[in-house]
């Protein structure tokens, strides 16, 4: 990590300064404050903290998420085609940094794990002075570090997090989700699978054993139940399982005609892998065809499972052959500069960088409550997603869905999913006091510039 | 009744791989009487050997396709494998689809050569050091081989299929009158294959005038060296026999789950509580234990199982463990007098 020429007593001061400091402010009195807050820039750079996995299982989506974010540090400086900012309905970006100061970063690794990640986030705030921390590849770590931005007084712009408690039960005021969620892949995939798999279906879950695989089997759950399906059982399997035929093996004793994997990453692959291997693809159940469901799907992670993923359905939340403007123009961007197309965890962290940079222009400030202020309920376009509301109440991105389909015949390694349906928003919002996100007792809290 | 038959298969090549692993394990702890926890990394530099040899059968030079575009927009470039130019498209093919076996033959030379590198190179420094020293340097060089694996592979699992001829799954069920047990060919092959494997070293190590000495060794070091037999020497080719063992474990695994730089670890755990239930030193006690563990927790995953006992499916190998040690404590077929000074 780079040093930063803030001291901890520094930060201590500034945060002091924070605690006489009402949060009551308007955008125009934001803009004359450029300080009373944790890790407020001096001189002409501003720091990021970028969080991502470098090691452990999701080093490689991590490197993705790395790549991104330097690309957007280049956009942000001037340097480079400029990406998504000519695309960008907003129009605050001009090459010249964050209000005009030059943008640094430093680094850290999450290791996939949230003391790891909660630790090198918390270096970054308070030794290389970050004023905004970014990044990571899993709820449980997202949660985590969520919290400890909001208790440090620093903005947290989520990187790859799709369980719905991450702007549900666990919202926090100075944490920002652009990513979907686990209930807006059950929204948007269930009236797909109906429409392919008929309304007659019973179900079978396999579900990782922790808050992203709980919040997604619950949604995906009740999304296909309301379309006539049943659930025949759900089975919690262990994070650290690798060989999945022990609970593979079950599901062809029961007369479920559909196996829903709710895993991520290495867990996917190997549990669609065994699927296969136990000929569930070509077994007939009820006198319909068995199918296979994997409703987060990664090209990354896809990868990993070869073959295995040929037909068979998920969501996303974005795909480098969308065809609009500013998707084309990330493509283009970050294929030019390092020769392949880029992830979904690519392109939330880029896009979260960008909200973020262009947040802190609007407002006039970089304290953590006026950038909140500025994206509670700001409507955009031109990122990759379509038209997008940053919700004010749950700090959750409303934008249309994906639903894709493993690629029959690929072009190449890359060329692995095929979008079948993009699902409009108006079909995926829900009230901010659902009972899948934490219900009416749900609170962002009060924003928190350091104290 | 399906059911039951059909966790005691999954038991059965969970279990060889355990059983496999930890052979190799009580060999070396047998021979030279080293806690080797870079044992789960030599299965995990096996599973890579099949990853190699299937990128160089792969190796290949590019054709620019005119008509097909890539995602920037420009003419795609399509790699065409060498193999294809030398033996036409489909021969290559059906290499390149049979790499996992073909990557038994290369893995042996290769874990040899990494088995007696380590055991020259470091482990022998730490023959006379405490337990723990051996337990911390080899758990050390565990973590330094799969980070240099990382760094050439990557951290996602890379796709290594078998060969078509064994992708799909038997209807075991049709056998014996009943339905839907289903078993992937791959799978029964592993267990032969561990089998073999397993009835191999056996027989070395009993119907050999070498395994004889090992033998002799592995009872009473110290009188065989004053024979004027170079024990060492056959201890250092037993470390390579024992690498080599956990190799072809890792190849032929391959095929039932996509290789990454963490499968040795997510191994070698399980596999030093194989060796301690099967008894310290004991090579047919390493092997029972394998497959009653890989059994047993199968079995512990079913959701009858589950629904009386929740998480029993993620502590049942450790709940035997300190039942089989508190009742047996050398373990089902360990020798007095092993590992007890």
């Amino acid at each position: 990590m780079s040093k930063s020429d803030l001291t901890r007593r520094g930060v201590l001061r500034a945060g002091a300064a924070g605690l006489a400091t009402p949060t009551i402010f308007s955008g125009a009195v934001w803009a004359a404050s450029h300080s009373g807050f944790t890790n407020a820039p001096e001189g002409g750079s501003v720091t990021l903290g970028f969080n991502v996995p470098q090691t452990g299982p999701y080093a490689d989506e991590g490197a993705d998420e790395l790549r991104a974010y330097e690309l957007a540090v280049e956009h942000l400086n001037g340097g480079g085609d400029g990406g998504m900012i000519p695309t960008f309905s907003s129009k605050t970006l001009d090459g010249t940094g964050i209000l005009g100061k030059k943008v640094e970063y430093v680094t850290g690794d999450t290791q996939t794990k949230s003391d790891a990640a909660r630790a090198s986030a918390k270096s970054m705030i308070e030794k290389d002075g970050a004023i905004m921390i970014t990044g990571g590849s899993s709820s449980g770590v997202a949660v985590a570090v969520q919290g400890l931005c909001q208790e440090a007084g620093v903005i947290f712009m989520a990187g790859l997090t799709h369980s719905n408690d991450t702007t549900g039960k666990d919202r926090k005021a100075n944490g920002f989700r652009h990513f979907f969620n686990g209930y807006m892949s059950g929204a948007a995939l269930a009236p797909v699978l109906a429409n392919a798999y008929g309304t007659d279906r019973k179900a079978y879950h396999l579900t990782a054993d922790y808050t992203w695989g709980w919040t997604q089997q619950e949604s995906i759950q009740a999304s296909t139940e309301a379309l006539g399906w049943s659930t025949v059982q759900n089975v919690l399997t262990p994070l650290a399982a690798t060989d999945f035929s022990s609970y593979i093996a079950p599901v062809l004793q029961t007369d479920a005609d559909v196996l829903v994997l709710n895993h991520y990453g290495g867990n996917m692959v190997n549990s669609l892998t065994n699927a296969v291997q136990f000929g569930l693809k070509d077994k007939i159940v009820n006198g319909k065809q068995f199918e296979i469901v994997v409703p987060l799907y990664s090209r990354l992670m896809a990868r990993g499972a070869g073959a295995n993923v040929k037909g068979i359905f998920g969501s996303t939340n974005w795909h480098w052959s969308l065809p609009d403007e500013g998707s084309q123009a990330f493509t283009r961007s970050f294929g030019t500069k390092y020769g392949f197309p880029p992830s979904q965890a690519a392109h939330t962290c880029y896009t979260q960088t960008l909200l973020y940079a262009d947040a802190v222009n609007r407002a006039g400030s970089f304290n953590p409550c006026a950038v909140a202020e500025a994206l509670e309920g700001f409507e955009f376009d031109g990122l990759g997603n379509g038209p997008t509301l940053y919700r004010a109440e749950d700090h959750q991105c409303f934008k249309d869905v994906l639903v894709v389909k493993g690629k029959e015949n690929p072009t190449s390694e890359f060329d692995l999913l095929e979008i079948v349906e993009i699902t409009p928003v108006s079909q995926v919002t829900y009230p901010p006091d659902h009972p899948m996100f934490g219900g009416a007792e749900a609170s962002l809290g009060s924003c928190n510039p350091g104290a | 009744m399906e059911a039951i038959i059909l966790q005691i298969l999954n038991g059965l090549d969970k279990g060889s791989a355990y059983a496999l692993i930890a052979l190799g394990l009580t060999l070396i702890f047998g021979t030279l009487g080293v806690v080797n926890f870079a044992h789960g990394a030599l299965f995990m530099i096996g599973a890579f050997c099949a990853v190699t040899l299937q990128r160089l059968l792969n190796l290949s030079h590019e054709v620019i396709d005119d008509t097909k575009k890539d995602f920037l927009g420009n003419p795609l470039k399509v790699d065409v494998p060498y193999l294809a130019d030398w033996f036409g498209a489909d021969a290559a093919q059906t290499i390149i689809q049979w790499s996992v076996p073909l990557a038994i033959l290369f893995s042996i030379p290769i874990m040899i050569l990494v088995g007696i590198s380590m055991e020259r190179g470091l482990i022998k420094h730490f023959y006379k050091r405490p337990h723990a020293d051996q337990i911390l340097v080899t758990f050390g060089l565990a973590i330094v081989l799969q980070e240099i694996i990382k760094a050439f592979f990557g951290a996602n699992p890379i796709p290594t299929p078998a060969p078509p001829a064994f992708t799909g799954s038997f209807d075991f069920g049709a056998l014996i009158g009943m339905e839907n047990i289903i078993y992937p060919y791959w799978r029964m092959v592993y267990f032969a294959f561990a089998m073999v494997v397993i009835a191999g070293v056996f027989a070395f190590l009993q119907f050999t005038t070498f395994g004889m000495v090992v033998r002799a060794g592995m009872a009473d070091r110290e009188t065989v060296g004053m024979l004027g037999i170079n024990i060492d020497r056959r201890f250092t080719i037993m470390f390579a026999i024992a690498a080599c063992v956990a190799g072809l474990a890792g190849v032929m695994y391959t095929p039932i789950n996509s290789p990454n730089y963490h499968m040795g670890m997510d191994f070698l755990v399980i596999s030093f509580v194989v060796v301690v239930v099967g008894g310290m030193g004991s090579l047919p006690g390493a092997v029972l234990a394998g497959f009653v563990l890989g059994i047993l927790e199968a079995f512990a995953s079913m959701n009858e199982v589950i629904d009386i006992v929740p998480g029993i499916n993620q502590i049942i190998i450790y709940l035997v463990a300190i039942i089989v040690l508190l009742t047996r404590p050398r373990g089902l077929m360990g020798r007095k007098g092993v590992m007890e000074e």
